[in-house]
């Protein structure tokens, strides 16, 4: 059972309050809490309320709390974030540094003793290390407990304040002036000039108070609110329904599934374009004259999306009917349903995509020409009158080994093939090796002369599909934050208390949470028709 | 004329406008003069101001005409409308306060910093496909002028600084204080440096294996340290024959340790003969002339600075930023070092702004964390840029 604290003006306090919350007087017993006891002015930090954190102090629960909700340790965890942020930027992120060098190798060699000391500290993926995610953890944890410390009680008192508050709170507030003798008219101009000036006028008793601006006291709170949703969103980008990714690259003409859409999608690169800034352009050729190589100004995939129209059979390509065309740029990513697809790598004209050769007899007639498709299955080629080359054996990526010709890879991007030219009998009647784009006869007896007629490169384009469901998420947060510090730090909750004596007097007293300068300035103003005392900064006489 | 020299002339003009208006703050300081001549000095400084900030923006439209995008694609289009928003800065900040110290201090700093730039590459040169986007406009325009506006707090800090510090002794405060005045007229060094050894068109050559091939250096400084392991090929030119050490990354690497020591050295000799010519710190040379300056409303300029500053550089820095990436590449945050500096930047004016409004740092505690702030901001836009790859090397 909490304790409670009644004060003598009838208000029942929780545990633990420096001021009463409806009037304002010190409670007795509480004040070393703000350390009230050694100052004139109060602390008026959250108004003297009763927090948590400042209360209990006996189990281990009332000691986390107490610890995650200073400001003291919130800012040493956002100081050791920023410096852990900081050293891992000395060398790249392996994430980041593009290399087929593994790790344990790549550090070392790259950039020495340093370098290797950098890897074995783990600092190569210091952004996903335990101990990292641990503090941005705790940053969070120390968000939600500091905010609901304080932001519960400073709510209630601010509900529970009474315009009626205790002489000793207003004497003891920084700005304070008491003024004797004053005419009711007097006393009449200063309301009606802080209305004037947007306050709002409570009154209990003739003691009034004048306040405006309190939802400026949220503003931390909505911040710290942002940054947990950006901190929740964060997490809820782990799950694959929230945020998956694919990356596919396909060849000019190829068609392939979109990853991570269970094969519901395909895409097709009908044309991959390249362009580079114009050397002789007016405006860049300064610039360009410098520049080794061709600056590129365009990498462009025409891309096709289909949608299958059956169930997927695994290998092959279903039935599909046209969605979507679009040019996907750099900075102009493509949409279909939830998921967007990036340009983001090209193989520049790195593979072949048609080798034609031309087939003549001895006496310079043609038997026909054939263009060799290098990514298709297919391998019997017609020529004139029946005969046929016909495709023996084929290396993408030739090399050779010690068994003879083989292949290094499955991409046609050093293509070599022996093939046969059958007359439409089936006799063969010569037999050819294509490498580096040369014709080689094998046998003695060939009696066709085979040239290369043409060679047609093609480009690959990486594309990256992404489906991200959490991203409005960050978004909120991030707006809700930007709220939130523009409400915290452009107003500011200003409070005047007119506390008339039985004598006669008034005892005029201003709070403000910042700006001080603004409260005097309204002040002042509003006592610009009266004879009454302008208030005085205590504080400058300490 | 083309736009290219017409831009140039209007940066020039802005240039020795801001010297100017310098001059004119500077006639508004110490007790000697009267306050109508003072009230007089500070018209015509902040005149002379808005008409360099006009001559400026007129470059950058200009600029913008002849190159048919934002001049903000490069090393010397962003550190150029980075001084042009920290006038702008100061402007806004004038007309709040009226502090005519911090223009003083204001404008002399944006002018260094302007002269920075230009000592990269002035070229107009086209965007590679990743820049070309709306978003380049929003998120580095919005994050120049938090940053620019950010500056100002760190030049309230200094002036802050200068005035408060006690002089009377050497302590840790004095000395750091003059290292921050060191580095500033380092830059003044550099620039000079730089101007004085293209106009007498030194050159000297080396050749580097870098990744198998040989390739060329060209140093248009005279030889302090060498590049790492690599044969100097022009005949007769003086060297020291220092290396710079294995572990510096880059071909470039000792052609830049090479200008920074250049500029120390000259950054060392300015300091020594203006130490010889006043016999006192820098500092202390320079507090007599800000007696009547008001310390708490330098205080609040400093705070006010950051306030603005801080939602305006979290809105381009981050938040657009990030929805930029996002568009661009599909990832919105990717831990790029330059990403990773702005989160660094943010999260430090946090514990500035929680330690103000927390825990009670006004004054000469928040000045030196003005002062650290501005360093971070230049790390950012200096080191990360120039020795840390990433994808923001380009610019």
């Amino acid at each position: 059972m909490m304790k409670k604290v009644k004060c003598e003006c009838g208000h029942i306090n929780h545990e633990g309050t420096v001021l009463c919350e409806a009037c304002g007087k010190p409670i007795e017993g509480n004040q070393h809490i703000d350390g009230n006891d050694q100052n004139k002015l109060l602390n008026m930090r959250y108004d003297g309320s009763a927090r948590r954190s400042q209360t209990y102090k006996r189990t281990f629960i009332d000691k986390t709390w107490a610890f995650f909700s200073s400001v003291k340790v919130g800012v040493w965890l956002i100081a050791l974030a920023l410096i852990a942020s900081a050293i891992g930027t000395i060398y790249p992120q392996y994430m980041n540094a593009n290399t087929p060098i593994p790790a344990n190798q790549y550090y070392e060699q790259e950039y020495g003793i340093t370098g290797q000391i950098f890897y074995q500290l783990g600092f190569h993926e210091l952004y996903s290390s335990w101990w990292f995610i641990i503090l941005i953890a705790l940053i969070g944890i120390s968000l939600v407990i500091c905010s609901i410390d304080r932001v519960v009680p400073l709510h209630r008192a601010l509900k529970n304040q009474k315009p009626k508050r205790h002489e000793i709170f207003v004497k003891r507030q920084r700005f304070f002036a008491e003024t004797e003798n004053v005419n009711q008219s007097e006393r009449k101009t200063l309301i009606e000039n802080l209305k004037k000036r947007r306050y709002k006028i409570t009154e209990q008793d003739g003691h009034i108070m004048a306040e405006k601006n309190r939802f400026s006291r949220w503003g931390p709170y909505v911040n710290h609110i942002g940054l947990i949703i950006i901190l929740l969103a964060a997490i809820l980008r782990m799950f694959p329904f929230m945020y998956d990714e694919g990356y596919v690259w396909v060849r000019e003409g190829e068609t392939r599934e979109v990853p991570t859409t269970n094969g519901e999608y395909y895409i097709e690169n009908e044309k991959f374009v390249y362009e580079t800034w114009d050397r002789h352009d007016d405006r860049f050729q300064e610039a360009l004259k410098n520049e080794e190589f061709d600056v590129p100004s365009n990498f462009q995939t025409n891309a096709v999306v289909y949608k299958a129209k059956e169930e997927v059979v695994t290998g092959q390509l279903p039935e599909m009917e046209e969605v979507k065309r679009h040019e996907i740029r750099l900075n102009e990513p493509l949409n279909v349903d939830s998921y967007k697809i990036y340009q983001s790598g090209t193989q520049l004209r790195s593979e072949y995509g048609r080798i034609t050769l031309s087939v003549n007899n001895e006496d310079g007639s043609s038997l026909g020409s054939f263009g060799f498709l290098p990514n298709n299955n297919k391998r019997e080629y017609e020529l004139n009158d029946g005969y046929i080359a016909y495709i023996d054996s084929y290396y993408p990526e030739l090399e050779f080994t010690e068994e003879g010709p083989s292949s290094s890879s499955k991409h046609p991007r050093n293509p070599g093939f022996v093939f046969e030219v059958h007359n439409p009998n089936g006799d063969v009647e010569g037999r050819y090796f294509y490498l580096g784009e040369q014709i080689i006869p094998l046998s003695d007896d060939s009696v066709y002369n085979v040239d290369v007629e043409d060679t047609e490169l093609i480009t690959a384009t990486g594309l990256l599909v992404q489906k991200d469901h959490s991203l409005i998420y960050f978004l909120i947060g991030a707006m809700i934050f930007m709220v939130g510090v523009a409400q915290g730090l452009y107003w500011h909750h200003r409070r005047v208390w007119i506390h008339p004596k039985e004598d006669g007097s008034l005892l005029i007293a201003g709070h403000t949470n910042k700006n001080w300068y603004g409260l005097k300035e309204d002040i002042r103003q509003a006592m610009s028709d009266t004879s009454l005392n302008l208030v005085k900064d205590q504080q400058e006489k300490l | 004329m083309d736009y290219h020299a017409i831009s140039s002339n209007f940066l020039y003009a802005a240039f020795v406008l801001y010297l100017i208006a310098t001059i004119f703050f500077g006639a508004t300081m110490g007790n000697k003069r009267t306050e109508n001549v003072k009230s007089k000095a500070a018209a015509i400084g902040i005149s002379v101001t808005i008409l360099g900030f006009i001559s400026h923006l007129v470059a950058f439209i200009v600029r913008w005409i002849a190159s048919g995008h934002a001049p903000i694609g490069n090393m010397f289009e962003f550190i150029s409308f980075f001084g042009m928003m920290m006038v702008f800065g100061f402007i806004v900040i004038y007309f709040i306060y009226r502090e005519t110290t911090v223009g003083l201090f204001a404008l002399p700093i944006a002018v260094l910093i302007i002269g920075y730039g230009s000592m990269f590459p002035t070229e107009i040169s086209p965007l590679v496909p990743s820049l070309q986007s709306n978003w380049l406009y929003i998120h580095v325009t919005t994050a120049a002028l938090g940053e620019a506006i950010l500056a100002i707090s760190f030049v309230a800090g200094l002036v802050y600084l200068i005035k408060k510090i006690d002089q009377t002794s050497t302590s840790k405060h004095t000395t750091w204080l003059e290292i921050v005045l060191f580095l500033l007229i380092t830059t003044l060094a550099f620039i000079i440096v730089t101007i004085t050894f293209n106009t007498t068109g030194y050159e000297s050559t080396f050749t580097k294996e870098v990744a198998e091939q040989e390739t060329e250096i060209t140093y248009h400084m005279p030889i302090l340290i060498e590049p790492n392991d690599a044969e100097l090929v022009t005949d007769g030119v003086f060297t020291t024959g220092f290396e710079a050490p294995k572990w510096m990354q880059g071909e470039d690497a000792g052609k830049k340790l090479n200008t920074l020591v250049w500029s120390l050295l000259v950054g060392l000799g300015l300091y020594g003969i203006i130490r010889l010519i006043v016999r006192k710190r820098v500092a202390a040379a320079i507090q007599p002339k800000l007696d009547n300056v008001n310390l708490e409303k330098v205080d609040e300029i400093m705070y006010r600075a950051v306030a603005i500053g801080f939602p305006i550089f979290t809105l381009g820095a981050l938040i657009f930023a990030a929805i930029w990436a996002q568009e661009a590449w599909g990832r919105f945050w990717g831990w790029d070092p330059k990403e990773v500096w702005a989160l660094v930047t943010w999260l430090f004016y946090a514990v500035f702004l929680h330690l103000r409004l927390g825990a009670g740092w006004h004054g000469e505690k928040s000045a030196w964390l003005a002062v650290i702030g501005f360093a971070i901001i230049m790390m950012n836009l200096i080191v990360v840029n120039l020795v840390i790859a990433g994808i923001h090397s380009y610019a």
